[in-house]
């Protein structure tokens, strides 16, 4: 798989790329570098910047401060046909006039390929998107899922070092979007080009790319491999924005070795000093709902490590694979809790008093001065 | 029977639009039939508003009356001429208007509709005042009628292609810059084949205001005669037959630009690569 390559020459760099409406900042000092030949993500909720973003990266908005700089040359104010860089657009802006064909020729016609050396091309291209028969139609004779593959094909066909998606598959019904994402994923590590993105879809980010960039209010809040930005958050933001977090006020009473130690409500928990984002003063103790364990309360049995005593379970919710509960802790906070359904296991109910228990080693210490519920309200989106 | 009347009134409410449809082209449409008709009429005397006999007279001898054949060879030249510069000029500022923000757009898009909004008589006469005062009483003619009428065709030419351009999604040309193609590119390959529709109604639009135009025509013509002018003069004695037929003449182009026009852009499309 296209793993990135280490800071290569290549590479796209964006440097305090910042874009103002009036006092609005769109974009606010971003600092970015994409390696080459990788598929990035880059993840934020709508009205965040991604489409300002790639727009100054394709050169179809001028930057108010910043630069862009594309295999060491600087491209911040290049016009946009003189940029090697091209883009899947957010409605795809097929030519209606042109068909399917002419569509994706136009590139390639532009850049001085002959007719026929274009023709060859742009069968090529239709057939690896599998539209080979549609070459006659005009764009509206397409369902959407067609009009987005030819809209890739025609960004495809002109080998850009860099190719900007922004939310191309934003259009299209949850299962040929699905298709689709898979789709994407063996035409970029065919083609081996750079592919960027955009998607407020946390679940496509994952799955699709090499290094997911998590985007709020104009600025890059995390960025790194999928698992790593799942596993360790550094942000509330990014907490709950990519999959879903329990975050509990604690201070830090202290660290020994390799352990930080936190005072909880209910009791005292410990986190590996590498996964605190703070450690001293108050802080959010973190963990994701599928890493908590439920026990009975009062057992000492099956402890984790960390734990939270004499919590009542207030909702079961029956999801297939996992069930997930929501549990009242003393203090009148409910955490979420998704445990897996092995036979062997006990399903709990409405009412019963539980402990809950989870490894040291997955938790997470963050700010206490960031708002827990960042993020949460772009949920089901 | 009971039956039989049933089916007649279902007949009439399913097709009631469709009948309804028809009157509104026939009431729309009659004023050019009856004009296609005299022009084939033999008037039985100075009554030339009564159809008396079939002939192809003011056919064959279309230029009989005096002056008429050279004033429709001057609202032709002058309608020619001001939908040319008119459909330029105006197009340009569509483009400018809708594509582009700059300081007085707004003021500008209200002062576009001004000479709409103004009656032809006031403009007329206002224009005539601006001539006089410019000292040009004594060279009134055909130059003083082409700017009256570039004047008050822009308006629409800019409306037209304004609406046409407000329709179309500006990603299309951006996504033609992201393409490759520079702006002059840009231009022919997208934006001008979209807009085209719009750009030809407006040269339309435009050729028959100034063709038809009397009002402003008449107070800055000067010694020139015009085809609605002559027409206005020859009212009092008594009108030629041979108007009708530059009547159906004009409508017939009219017919055949139209149908042109939107075969053509059908088929440009298919054409660009
Ligand atoms: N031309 C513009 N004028 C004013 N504000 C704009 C303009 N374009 C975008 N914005 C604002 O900038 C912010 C970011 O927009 P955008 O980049 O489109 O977000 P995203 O693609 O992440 O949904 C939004 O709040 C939007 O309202
Ligand atoms: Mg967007």
């Amino acid at each position: 798989m296209a793993e990135p390559v280490t800071a290569g020459s290549e590479d796209l760099v964006l440097a305090g790329l910042t874009k103002k409406y009036g006092d609005f900042a769109a974009v606010d000092a971003l600092d970015l570098t994409v390696p080459s030949g990788s598929f990035f993500a880059l993840l934020g909720p709508s009205g965040c910047g991604k489409t300002t973003t790639l727009r100054m990266v394709a050169g179809l908005e001028v930057p108010t401060a910043g630069t862009v700089t594309l295999a060491g040359e600087d491209i911040t104010r290049l016009k946009p046909y003189r940029r090697p860089v091209n883009t899947v657009f957010q409605s795809y802006a097929l030519f209606p006039h042109l068909t399917i064909r002419d569509n994706v020729a136009f590139g390639p016609r532009r850049k001085g390929v002959s007719k026929r050396e274009a023709a060859a091309e742009v069968n090529r291209m239709l057939d690896l998107v599998e539209l080979g028969e549609y070459a006659g139609r005009k764009p509206a004779q397409l369902s959407g899922g067609q009009q987005q593959r030819v809209a890739l094909a025609r960004a495809l066909i002109n080998h850009p070092q860099v190719l900007l998606l922004d939310e191309p598959l934003g259009a299209l019904d949850l299962k040929l979007r699905r298709q689709m994402q898979l789709e994407l994923k063996r035409i970029q590590i065919d083609v081996g080009l750079t592919f960027i993105h955009v998607t407020h879809d946390q679940e496509e980010a994952m799955t699709m790319a090499d290094t997911v960039a998590v985007m709020n209010q104009g600025r890059i809040e995390q960025m790194g491999a999928p698992e790593e930005l799942y596993d360790l958050p550094r942000t509330t933001f990014v907490a709950n924005f990519l999959g879903r977090s329990n975050l509990v006020a604690g201070s830090v009473t202290g660290t020994a070795g390799e352990e930080v130690s936190v005072q909880l409500d209910g009791g005292t928990v410990t986190a590996p000093v590498e996964r605190a984002a703070t450690a001293e003063g108050k802080v959010w103790v973190g963990v994701r709902p599928e890493k908590v364990h439920l026990k009975p309360a009062g057992d000492p049995a099956g402890g984790r490590g960390n734990e939270l005593r004499d919590a009542v379970v207030s909702d079961v919710s029956f999801a297939g694979v996992s069930t997930e509960y929501v549990v009242r802790l003393p203090s009148g906070q409910e955490l979420m809790v998704f445990e897996q359904n092995h036979t062997s296991q006990r399903r709990l109910h409405s009412g019963d008093r539980v402990d809950l228990t989870w490894a040291p080693e997955h938790t997470f210490l963050l700010d206490a001065a960031q708002d827990a519920s960042a993020g949460t309200q772009f949920d089901d989106e | 029977m009971k039956a039989s009347m049933r089916t007649a009134g279902d007949w009439i409410a399913r097709h009631l639009v469709l009948m309804i449809g028809l009157l509104v082209l026939l009431y729309m449409l009659t004023p050019v039939f009856v004009v296609v008709l005299m022009s084939f009429n033999q008037p039985a005397g100075r009554n030339t508003y009564t159809f008396d006999g079939f002939t192809l007279d003011n056919w064959t001898n279309l230029c009989e009356p005096y002056q008429l054949c050279s004033s429709v060879g001057l609202s032709l030249e002058i309608g020619l001429l001001a939908t040319l510069v008119a459909t330029l000029l105006g197009t340009l500022m569509a483009f400018a208007m809708v594509r582009h923000r700059f300081r007085g757009r707004a003021a500008a898009n209200v002062f576009i509709f001004l000479p709409m909004a103004t009656p032809e008589i006031v403009l007329g006469s206002s224009l005539l005042a601006l001539f006089v005062s410019s000292g040009l009483a004594g060279k009134l003619g055909f130059w003083t009628i082409f700017v009256a009428h570039v004047m008050f065709c822009l308006s629409f030419v800019v409306v037209t292609v304004k609406a046409r351009l407000a329709g179309m999604d500006p990603r299309l040309e951006q996504a033609a810059a992201d393409l490759y193609a520079n702006e002059w590119q840009t231009f022919w390959r997208v934006s001008f084949p979209l807009v085209f529709p719009g750009i030809l109604a407006a040269a339309l639009l435009s050729f028959s205001l100034s063709f038809d135009d009397f009002i402003i025509t008449n107070l800055n013509a000067g010694q020139e005669v015009t085809f609605p002018m002559f027409v206005w003069g020859a009212n009092t004695k008594g009108i030629p037959m041979q108007i009708n037929v530059i009547g159906t003449m004009m409508f017939a182009i009219a017919l055949i630009v139209v149908v042109v026009g939107e075969f053509g852009s059908r088929r440009r499309g298919r054409a660009v690569l």
